[in-house]
């Protein structure tokens, strides 16, 4: 299936959780905040949130800023 | 002890360091340190998926205080979006409200910063409006739930230092929470001469980041900063267009 992650559309298997996503892109969970379909995802949430085809996602850190 | 008072929150420090600008993140530890600063702004932005990631929050410790900004954000709703954001990253819920859509100068839009700092602090974050140094939107800014206002001092990453000096005096005179001035700020002397008339701190970025060397200037920064606010407590003696001598003007030997 393929999702729109970070504004760019993405290939990921069928079903995959949010978790699994961050992983495959290195991501730590701890380190980022995630926002699914428009909405927040909360951290404890991201093994239970099973994406799916066009599902939106938007995946932010923090960056040096002032 | 001289301390400030942010929503209940004391801090000893009067310097809030920005971290952006720097080449190499790994240096932000040691401008933390010198700086003595206890708030650290972030910015929040999209990860870059094809680089492998550094996470900045290694570098600050654990003590400090995260100030994310808005930046980026172009309307109130999207800097309520970025600090809803900001608060999942589970950093703590100060905001420093940035919305601006003037690219040539980055000025703030004083009316969508006041709409997100009515939302934000109805939800409890601590919010700390960027804005234009003007008194009756710095009134509503309080009176919306700011718990301080950051005016500029000039346009940011300009180091032109108060070039809104007289407006900050008046901010500072009829304003009762902390006037922090945010941008503009270039050498330790403009920061003296803010914290002189009063104002609460100084949040510098650019003026550390880019001085030849950064480490040095966040100290000559807390130097001046102290020195400045030293020097408001102890009120400074008054102005005179004629000279007034310092030495008896009498006993002289003819």
């Amino acid at each position: 299936m393929n999702i729109l992650l970070n504004g760019a559309t993405r290939f990921a298997p069928d079903n995959a959780t949010l978790l699994r996503i961050l992983t495959d892109y290195k991501i730590k969970p701890d380190t980022v905040a995630v926002e699914y379909n428009g909405r927040i995802l909360p951290k404890d949430d991201f093994d239970k949130t099973n994406l799916s085809d066009n599902d939106t996602v938007e995946i932010l850190h923090f960056v040096g800023g002032g | 002890m001289d301390e400030l008072i942010i929503q209940g929150r004391r801090l000893s420090s009067r310097l809030f360091t920005g971290s952006g600008k720097y080449g190499d993140d790994s240096l932000i530890p040691q401008i933390i340190a010198a700086a003595e600063c206890e708030v650290v702004t972030v910015a929040l932005r999209r990860v870059d998926l094809d680089k492998p990631q550094e996470n900045l929050l290694q570098y600050f410790p654990k003590d400090k205080i995260l100030l994310p900004n808005t930046s980026g954000a172009r309307t109130a709703d999207e800097a309520v979006r970025i600090a809803h954001l900001a608060r999942a990253m589970g950093c703590g819920d100060w905001i420093k409200i940035e919305v601006i859509n003037d690219q040539k100068y980055l000025l703030p839009d004083n009316l969508e910063t006041l709409k997100a700092v009515e939302i934000l602090a109805a939800e409890g974050f601590v919010v700390l409006p960027y804005m234009n140094p003007d008194l009756s939107m710095a009134r509503r800014m309080v009176q919306a739930g700011a718990a301080a206002i950051m005016p500029f001092g000039a346009p940011i990453g300009t180091n032109k230092g108060l070039a809104t000096l007289e407006l900050l005096k008046i901010l500072v005179a009829e304003i009762e929470k902390p006037v922090i001035v945010d941008a503009g700020i270039g050498a330790p002397s403009h920061a003296a001469a803010a914290m002189e008339i009063g104002v609460s701190a100084i949040l510098l970025n650019t003026a550390i980041a880019l001085s030849q060397n950064p480490v040095k200037m966040a100290d000559a920064f807390k130097l001046a900063i102290r020195a400045g606010r030293t020097a408001y407590l102890a009120g400074l003696a008054p102005r005179s267009d004629s000279a007034r001598a310092s030495s008896p003007l009498t006993g002289f030997l003819n």
